[in-house]
């Protein structure tokens, strides 16, 4: 298992990093923590000829609060944000969510923009920017635009990503005081992709529900928010009948291929039991 | 295929060493560690970053050294299982340890384990079971059922802390 | 006696022999990174290789192109079953007496087979060669399922062997049929069920899987042109029978073949095959002239060398309705892939299977097996267990629960009832062998005891009503299994391999002050014989372990020995430690009378020396016989202080053992949990608790691994579906069950010390012991056997079945 030839870059600036993006065209990919790149092009599933190493571009690292937003640079590793405060106090579900990708060394290495960016369905951040309202700072060479994360994901490993640009910050809107959350992850062993995932944000008033988002990973070639599944429960003090039905209304919109995690049915199956299970615990969690 | 890229230069600190190389640029670290430094104690399992048999400590981060280039280590600084022994040459508390607990058999995953272990008990000086076991996830071992290399850290934990290790009762 | 005079007790405990928890010597080198492995050995001008595989499970190939291969700058040869055919190496012998291609001989019969091997300066210009080597392959139809392989339709698989109606063990009666294999009284047996109260019938299938040890594959073989030498570096578990092998089909006189085992990353079974990449460093470096690497990577590791289990027994149990067995029959479909390269010892098709009676007095019982070949990879290595053992073992402790579902008993209880006494041992089985020892009854009470039996079944009936009345959607089983092993192969009145008896061996050499050298035919892949062969030794003549270096693994120097499997080890070459030893103290005792001026028989043996009975003042110890006997022997004896033994032991050893496991199953997602897991072992003396304890950790993690997800898996056209870490089960410390161990000793009577081996025992009678928990999780909902192995959908898929979840 050994990658094929490339030419290696290592940028200063992110100006640099899209002119050589924009200039060696489709041979070039952007490196990040590498933990999928890597391993792709040891099987030589993946062949670049050029690879851009992000690590020494200035002001991708970092989490910081924008206003109503939490700001992530696209370099930030998973390790840095489970030890970061504002994390842990403004959108712990991301803390939650990242203790259970993968294992520590890979963490200390994976960053939030490549979780989120290279679209593979397995990766656990895309499902929950979607349900956080997170958005994408892109920026290529006729500039920077913001892709709100719902529009970013268009198949397995295919973005809306153009040529020649960057992922390099994700924008998460603050959650309210008093929110519940909760991602239900259902995996095999660590290191392992869900079988099925679930991440629910929600606020609860005078004991029902009254807004809630729900996203999906692993059940589709990208990942779901559950829309269908959010509006069956909100106005409900989530009773027994309305958990079922956001359950079925979240099975609805699956379609998870049959692999060594499970044949489609038991992956659709318990992809609903995620849901029910990150509601009741979102729920609990809520003030 | 791209065709033959230019060899690079890279100098790194490597066990308090300062060494350099002459790298292709898709030359695994873990490749460059065993190969070109002559360090085979760093082992290779798996090469799909499951197993962490490579896990060498960069910058005070453990990291699977099959899954990152040896260019993208120039400039920086190595612990391998070379370099986990005490100054004076003796065993560390963890090597000890895995020797006191029989926190090994085969010898293979150990310096991964050890190595990522050390790590561990510098973000974690007093780490619980349940912690030690959720902080060596990314090692697999074939031999030991891991729950002596639990012991081995907890061994390891007390005998740096300077407290008394408590055996776990069976 | 001055205060400086040791204590008994001192001099006991500075020897640290037996029954000692010696820490490990290897652990110096391993914690420190300064093991050496294959792959760690470099040697001047080496060359790596690599495989070209077949993307295809059957397939002919049409044609290869090694033209654009060749030019990649550091490539050097790319070697095809055309080159080998010049050597007469196109094809090798496999240990069951089949042939196996080493390189695609016009055809592919597995996904991944070895198709060409691309030789080059370094490890990335090998991989460069083989992906510019261009194949043409032609598809063929593929025959994965075994169930099918014998139909009149079913495709050829094996040309080779057109025409050819006996195989290496008798009548193949399909092209695709390698063998049958009976033991045991059929018209007896077939009488039992006749006469049966009641019988049960149930297909259990034992998955295929696959060792994997953390460590792949590997060899670096060097010749040397002018000396006419071979040197091999490579993971061995018996290297003496490679350089036997090798001299046998390269026609290299054994004396100048050196095969040498260095550190081994673990082994399981996975290193005592002959494969490809060996044979193509060897020929490859004959070729250049220069030394050839080859490191197998994981997934080649998991696909194309050496596959476990893949046994479908079908099996019937008669009784009489108080629950006494009268009859066991057995028939195996045995899926051996592509070739037959299973290794057992030769004259036996199927293995030790016929240790299926189990731990249980029938008497009578019948076994038939039938190997057939599929488009798989070729293998059938005993992962951890002593040939076929593991399989032996499912299919009695599953069918045993099965009989007692049926009879409304308990599972314990029904064993209790049928267990072979204390007072039978030595104990003929209907299928033929002779248990030398055993106390089952004792060993199981001790379980039940310890685990508070009685209390767990009360809870279970508690959590079975509450899960009916619909207050839990958690289901708790209890898996019983007790197993009996057979290890220590073998004697050689019927254990060989490729005509080599089954002995092992091992040579002492004391140096003057008083320490010394143990060279053994064996090979640790992890077991830690440097330590406790020296504790064997310490013990007998009172020399310190710590002053006894243990070698093994090169072949140059060590005693001709078969090697590490099978937990043949201690009962064996322990044997030959301790037989090496007493002539090495024979000897001693001779020094000793002739310089204390007494008779020999006027001698005692204490601890570290000899002592005139009756007179404890007079005494010479084993540190100043040692030089002596270089020195100042007595007159007319030879100097020096050494021996040898070659020992082919009477029997095989029966190591035993209890085991339970509480099992809690989530029917919604099926998600498991072991809430705990007791073994109790019986492997008679034990030589270093610490290792045996170390060793049963390690077999049960691998049994529980096994039992719940670790599956080799094909779709319909051959692909490998679970061919690394990803989707191939391996625990981490995370998902692994914390194990509780346990003990009795039955010592082996014939063995020298009564030790019996422990390595596979975890694994024989684990394996069960999980399955038996999730099969008694959901046996009161009315099923009595699911299919291993046990992932979490395929728990949801069962409590499906039996209408529990919606």
């Amino acid at each position: 298992m050994i990658p094929g030839h490339f030419t290696y870059h290592r940028p200063a600036s992110m100006a640099d990093a899209i002119k050589l993006l924009s200039d060696l065209g489709e041979e070039a990919r952007p490196l990040a923590g590498g933990h999928s790149l890597i391993p792709m092009m040891k099987l030589r599933l993946a062949t670049p000829e050029h690879l851009i190493d992000l690590h020494a571009v200035e002001g991708l690292k970092g989490i910081r609060q924008e206003g109503d937003n939490i700001v992530i640079g696209a370099m930030t590793t998973q390790h840095e944000l489970l030890a970061s405060d504002v994390i842990a106090s403004s959108l712990p579900i991301l803390r939650e969510t990242a203790l259970l990708i993968a294992d520590p060394q890979v963490r200390y290495r994976g960053t939030i923009g490549g979780n989120v960016a290279n679209g593979d369905p397995g990766n656990d951040m895309p499902a929950l920017m979607m349900t956080l309202g997170a958005t994408y700072r892109l920026e290529g060479p006729d500039g920077v635009r913001e892709e709100a994360a719902g529009d970013f994901y268009q198949g397995a490993y295919f973005t809306s990503l153009e040529p020649g640009e960057i992922l390099t910050a994700v924008s998460v809107p603050a959650q309210p005081p008093g929110h519940g959350y909760a991602y239900e992850k259902l995996k095999r062993k660590i290191g392992d992709y869900a079988t099925a995932a679930a991440a629910v944000v929600l606020t609860m008033s005078g004991g029902k529900v009254a807004t809630c988002s729900i996203g999906l990973t692993n059940l589709s070639e990208t990942p779901l928010l559950a829309e269908d599944a959010a509006r069956a429960v909100i106005g409900t003090v989530l009773d027994d009948a309305s958990l079922k039905r956001a359950a079925e209304a979240a099975i609805t919109i699956m379609s998870p291929a049959g692999d060594g995690r499970g044949p489609v049915e038991y992956r659709k199956h318990v992809g609903g039991i995620m849901v029910e299970r990150a509601l009741k615990r979102a729920a609990a969690r809520a003030a | 295929m791209a065709t033959q890229a230019k060899k690079t230069q890279v100098s790194m600190k490597v066990n308090g060493v300062e060494v350099d190389g002459l790298v292709e640029p898709r030359t695994l670290l873990v490749h460059f560690i065993r190969e070109n430094l002559q360090l085979t104690g760093t082992h290779i399992g798996c090469e799909t970053t499951h197993c962490g048999a490579c896990t060498v400590d960069i910058d005070g981060l453990s990291v699977k050294s099959c899954t990152m280039f040896a260019v993208q280590a120039d400039g920086s600084e190595i612990t391998t299982i070379e370099g986990i022994a005490n100054a004076d040459g003796t065993l560390s508390a963890l090597q000890e340890g895995f020797r006191q607990m029989h926190g090994l058999q085969c010898g293979f995953c150990t310096p991964g384990m050890i190595t990522r272990a050390h790590r561990l008990l510098q973000e974690n000086p007093d780490p619980t079971e349940e912690e030690i076991r959720f902080g060596i996830a990314g090692n697999l071992c074939r031999c030991t059922g891991y729950q002596n290399i639990v012991r081995a850290i907890q061994y390891a934990a007390a005998k740096i802390n300077g407290t008394e290790f408590q055996e776990a009762a069976e | 006696m001055n205060d400086m005079t040791p204590t008994r007790e001192q001099r006991e405990a500075k020897l640290e022999g037996m029954g000692c928890k010696r820490k490990r010597v290897e652990d110096i080198r391993f914690t420190q990174g300064r093991g050496q492995y294959v792959d760690d050995v470099k040697l001047p001008g080496m060359l790596h290789g690599d495989f070209v595989r077949s993307p295809y499970a059957h397939a002919r190939v049409k044609s290869i192109n090694t033209e654009k291969a060749l030019k990649v700058p550091g490539v050097l040869a790319v070697i095809t079953a055309e080159t080998l055919k010049t050597v007469n190496l196109a094809w090798m012998p496999t240990l069951a007496g089949d042939v196996q291609m080493v390189l695609a001989d016009g055809k592919v019969l597995f996904q991944n087979q070895e198709v060409a091997f691309v030789v080059a300066t370094d490890r990335y210009t090998a991989d460069d060669g083989i992906n510019a080597v261009e194949v043409e392959y032609e598809q063929l139809e593929p025959q994965i399922d075994p169930f099918t392989a014998m139909d009149p339709g079913a495709p050829v698989l094996r040309e080779d062997l057109t025409g050819k109606n006996t195989g290496a063990h008798g009548p193949r009666k399909h092209h695709n049929h390698i063998f049958e294999w009976t033991v045991g009284d059929k018209d007896l047996t077939d009488a039992a069920f006749r006469k049966a109260d009641v019988t049960i019938k149930e297909m259990i299938s034992y998955h295929r899987t696959h060792p994997s040890p953390l460590e792949t594959c590997q060899s670096l073989c060097s010749f040397d042109k002018i000396k006419g030498e071979l040197t091999i570096y490579g993971t061995f578990q018996a290297p003496h029978v490679v350089r036997t092998v090798v001299a046998l089909i390269a026609k290299i006189p054994e004396h100048k073949i050196h095969v040498i085992a260095p550190d081994i990353g673990g082994g399981f079974g996975n290193k005592v095959g002959v494969y490809p990449g060996y044979v193509c460093s060897a020929v490859a470096s004959i070729v250049t002239g220069k030394p050839v690497k080859w490191v197998e990577d994981r997934i080649e590791n998991l696909t194309s060398t050496s596959f476990a289990r893949d046994y479908h027994m079908t099996t019937e149990i008669a009784a009489t309705k108080e629950g006494k067995v009268t009859g066991l029959r057995v028939h195996v479909l045995a899926d051996h892939g592509a070739f037959d390269a299973c290794a057992d010892p030769s004259k036996w098709p199927a293995g030790f299977m016929n240790i299926v009676t189990g731990s249980y007095d029938f008497p009578v019982a019948h076994l038939a097996v039938d190997g057939v070949y599929t488009n798989k990879a070729p293998g059938g290595v005993a992962y951890r267990c002593s040939f076929r053992v593991t399989e032996a073992a499912y299919c009695i402790e599953r069918a045993m629960d099965i009989l007692a579902q049926k009879l409304g008993m308990d599972p314990a209880e029904l064993r209790l009832k049928n267990f072979i006494k204390a007072e039978q041992f030595p104990y003929q089985s209907a299928l033929g062998w002779e248990y030398d020892s055993g106390d089952y009854h004792t060993a199981m009470k001790q379980m039940m005891e310890k685990v508070d039996y009685a209390g767990l079944r009360k809870e279970q009936a508690e959590k079975r009503e509450a899960f009916r009345r619909g207050e839990t959607r958690e289901i708790m089983g209890l898996g019983v299994s007790f197993f009996t092993e057979i290890v220590g192969a073998g004697p050689s009145k019927n254990c060989d391999i490729l005509g080599i008896a089954m002995f092992d061996s091992c040579e002492i050499r004391l140096h003057p002050t008083g320490s010394g050298v143990a060279r053994v035919g064996t090979k640790s892949q992890g077991q830690g014989h440097e330590t406790t062969w020296a504790q064997i030794i310490a013990t007998e003549i009172g020399i310190p372990a710590d002053d006894i270096t243990v070698e093994e693994g090169n072949t140059d120097t060590a005693p001709y020995g078969l090697g590490t499997y099978g937990s043949r080890s201690t009962p064996v070459a322990g044997a030959a430690i301790a037989m090496a030893a007493r002539k090495i103290k024979a000897k001693a005792q001779m020094i000793a009378a002739y310089k204390l001026e007494v008779h020999e028989d006027d001698l005692e043996w204490d601890i570290d020396g000899f002592r005139v009975k009756g007179l404890p003042e007079k005494v010479l110890g084993m540190k100043d016989i040692c030089w002596i006997a270089y020195n100042a022997p007595p007159p007319g004896m030879e100097p020096g202080l050494e021996a040898v033994s070659y020992y082919d032991p009477p029997n095989m050893t029966y190591p035993f053992g209890a085991y339970l496991c509480v099992m809690d199953i989530d029917v919604d997602t099926g998600v498991y949990k072991v809430r705990r897991f007791y073994a109790l072992d019986d492997c008679g003396t034990r030589i270093n608790p610490m290792i045996i304890e170390g060793q049963v950790h390690g077999g049960l993690t691998e049994a529980f691994a096994i039992a719940m997800g670790q599956e080799i898996r094909y779709d319909d056209t051959g692909n490998v579906m679970s061919g690394s870490f990803v989707d191939f089960f391996i625990p981490t410390a995370v998902e692994t069950p914390k194990w509780e161990t346990d003990f009795t000793v039955t010592p082996s009577p014939h063995h020298p010390i009564g030790a019996k081996g422990v390595g596979e025992s975890p694994n024989v009678g684990g394996v069960p012991c999980f399955s038996n928990a999730v099969n008694d999780a959901f046996s009161f909902l009315g099923s009595t056997h699911i299919q291993m192995p046990h992932d979490y959908w395929r728990n949801w898929q069962a409590a499906k079945a039996l209408g529990v979840v919606g």
